[in-house]
């Protein structure tokens, strides 16, 4: 009985779909765009792997006429600066997505909590937040002066640690997988607030708690505005990404700011492939998201689409 | 683990206190959101006021004392900014902007997630979708990159191909007319993927028997789409028009400023509120213009999102936000 109706429903499907030339249509767009998204990247590889004489040649080609590895050599040459900034990056990445889901889940809990009389208030309080702001300069004016946030790890870390649209998400697959009946039962049982809280509902909304983290890291990692606003002379804390802006504007600021001995520093700069330099740097800050991408995706767009299903 | 509440077994009196306690630790849980919430996002807000003053530094130099003393200018920011030529244009370039990201966005990506939709080949859908979503993760700062590879003045690739086609080298981050176009296709590139996961979710949880009713009722794959697929997505297409609309002031910062590389030549077309905030107060110093600039823009995105909200509201309550 239920074999045939799957038989029956096969055909059905097979018979209602759209027709071949059709469909080619639409592979030939679809891949037309999926390329349009993805040679860039795989180009500025190609540039990072070209020798410098080529581009001065030809300039960047997708054919050089001399492959070359020296890029990545005088990265590793130029050390402290990259260095540090590649560390600022991981920690700025591992300390705010840690303290950022803290703060959503404890946040997003309570607006969960029917029995909660105040959560209308803590609902408004971050959904207004959502429409409307002080501004730029108001808010850049109360980090820097009241709230200290400047020139320091706290300025790269504090204003990203709360997203309105993440407390959403949060309390949407607290909703979603978190029975009541849980929660009354726990407390019946004399479990304290924040003990249901870490040892019951967390292992249950561990996808939940891992979509957020993963989009908090994606922020973190590809954050350099802050550094732009707060960051002004203070380079021993700037991210990777804001190092890279840096050197767009000025293509000698590594060789600048490395602590080398003052010839051998001249003599990095004169011979600087500062062309495929960037092009390399850019790579390994894509590589990290490149090699995850595959793992993250899937939670990622789990967490979209339920957050935005409902808002 | 924890010894068990005492309180319980005194029942009559312990209620009340024990759903005072419960409030009071959940309130504590939400603290240190709400207390983040306060000082980053509503301190600011009193700072609006900065938009009617000339502020300047007195002593003791402190943020409130400076605020305090400072003269009251009344209106007069935003008189300068009306008065200033570049306005106009920031404000228009803004609007058409997002007007276009907006609408070819939102037809791109059903287009793009009803295709997806329809392949048999499962597998190939999956790739495209994975290739098309990566370079959401980007950054701006790495997207001009990518742009700089292609159009650099000496060894981009496409300046190099007119050098050897003998055409006429343009020098892109000079030439502001071609912008407008390069802008559009960069964010289309970078946010097409997202909206396309989002609206492909949504066909993905139609009702297959929909469908297959629809096929035994002799209707094409086309009237599918239109009666089927098309109706199902509204509510999502409304969700997110409301809000882009509601964000119609506001443009990506990164995107205006670091895809053309912050190239002066370039403002007539790159210039958006958000670019000229941050250089007016960067670069001029002017607290007042960009304060009353960056005021403008959010009670305008605010008075957007509340019309779109209440106009959504009348034809379809579902779909409203709030």
């Amino acid at each position: 009985m239920i074999f045939s109706q799957t038989g029956h429903r096969r055909r059905n499907l097979r018979l209602n779909t759209i027709s071949a030339p059709v469909e080619t249509t639409f592979h030939f767009i679809l891949i037309l765009f999926s390329l349009f998204c993805v040679i860039p990247f795989l180009f500025v590889i190609i540039i990072s792997f070209t020798s410098e004489d080529s581009i001065r040649q030809i300039g960047y080609s997708f054919i050089p006429q001399s492959w070359s590895v020296q890029a990545y050599q005088y990265v590793f040459k130029l050390g402290d600066v990259l260095w540090r900034s590649y560390f600022n990056s991981f920690l700025i990445t591992t300390v705010g997505t840690v303290l950022s889901v803290l703060m959503t889940l404890m946040y997003a809990y309570p607006l969960f909590r029917r029995d909660f009389k105040q959560r209308q208030f803590f609902n408004f309080l971050s959904f207004f937040t959502m429409i409307f702001g002080g501004g730029l300069v108001p808010t850049y004016i109360i980090c820097k002066n009241v709230l200290g946030l400047s020139e320091n790890y706290a300025a790269l870390i504090v204003p990203m640690l709360l997203s309105p649209f993440n407390v959403i998400i949060m309390r949407t697959f607290l909703q979603t997988s978190v029975p009541t009946e849980l929660i009354e039962a726990a407390t019946i049982d004399g479990s304290g607030e924040y003990n249901t809280l870490f040892r019951i509902v967390m292992p249950i909304v561990k996808p939940g708690v891992a979509t957020i983290a993963l989009l908090n890291a994606l922020a973190y990692w590809n954050e350099w505005f802050l550094a732009l606003l707060y960051i002004r002379q203070n380079t021993s804390v700037i991210p990777l990404q804001y190092l890279l802006m840096k050197m767009q504007r000025n293509a000698d600021f590594l060789a600048k700011n490395s602590h080398l001995l003052g010839a051998e520093a001249a003599n990095i700069a004169v011979n600087l492939p500062s062309q495929s330099l960037k092009m390399a740097l850019v790579v390994l800050i894509v590589v990290p998201i490149a090699c995850a991408y595959p793992f993250f995706q899937r939670f990622v767009v789990a967490g979209l689409t339920i957050g935005s299903v409902k808002g | 683990m924890r010894a068990i509440n005492p309180s319980l077994s005194r029942r009559p009196t312990s209620m009340v206190s024990s759903k005072r306690k419960k409030a009071l630790l959940l309130c504590s849980m939400a603290a240190p959101g709400a207390i983040w919430l306060l000082l980053l996002r509503y301190l600011p807000m009193f700072g609006i006021v900065l938009a009617f003053k000339d502020y300047r530094a007195f002593k003791p130099n402190t943020f409130w004392n400076n605020i305090v003393k400072s003269e009251w200018l009344g209106f007069k920011n935003f008189d300068f900014l009306f008065k200033s030529p570049d306005t106009g244009r920031m404000i228009a370039n803004t609007l058409l902007y997002n007007i276009t990201f907006i609408l070819l966005g939102l037809v791109i990506a059903v287009a793009f997630a009803i295709m997806l939709s329809e392949l048999t080949n499962r597998f190939a859908a999956k790739t495209y979708q994975t290739l098309m979503f990566f370079p959401y993760f980007l950054s701006w700062v790495v997207a001009s990159y990518f742009l700089l590879a292609f159009l650099d003045s000496t060894s981009g690739m496409v300046p190099n191909m007119q050098k050897l086609a003998g055409q006429e080298v343009i020098d892109w981050y000079q030439s502001p007319g071609y912008w407008p176009a390069i802008l559009v296709g960069a964010n289309l590139w970078k946010n097409i993927g997202y909206s396309t996961v989002l609206y492909l979710a949504a066909i993905t949880g139609i009702d297959r028997t929909q469908y297959e009713a629809a096929a035994v009722d002799g209707a094409t794959k086309w009237q599918q789409i239109r009666h089927v697929t098309l109706p199902n997505l509204r509510t999502m297409i409304i969700i997110l028009f409301i809000l882009n609309v509601g964000k119609i002031f506001n443009a990506d910062f990164g995107l205006f400023y670091n895809v053309p590389l912050n190239s002066g030549s370039l403002y007539s077309t790159t210039q958006v509120i958000d670019t000229y905030v941050y250089r007016a107060y960067m670069n001029s110093g002017s607290i007042g213009m960009s304060s009353a600039a960056g005021l403008l823009q959010n009670v305008v995105g605010f008075a957007c999102i509340i019309a779109a909200n209440s106009i959504v509201r009348r034809f379809d309550p579902d779909s409203s936000l709030f």
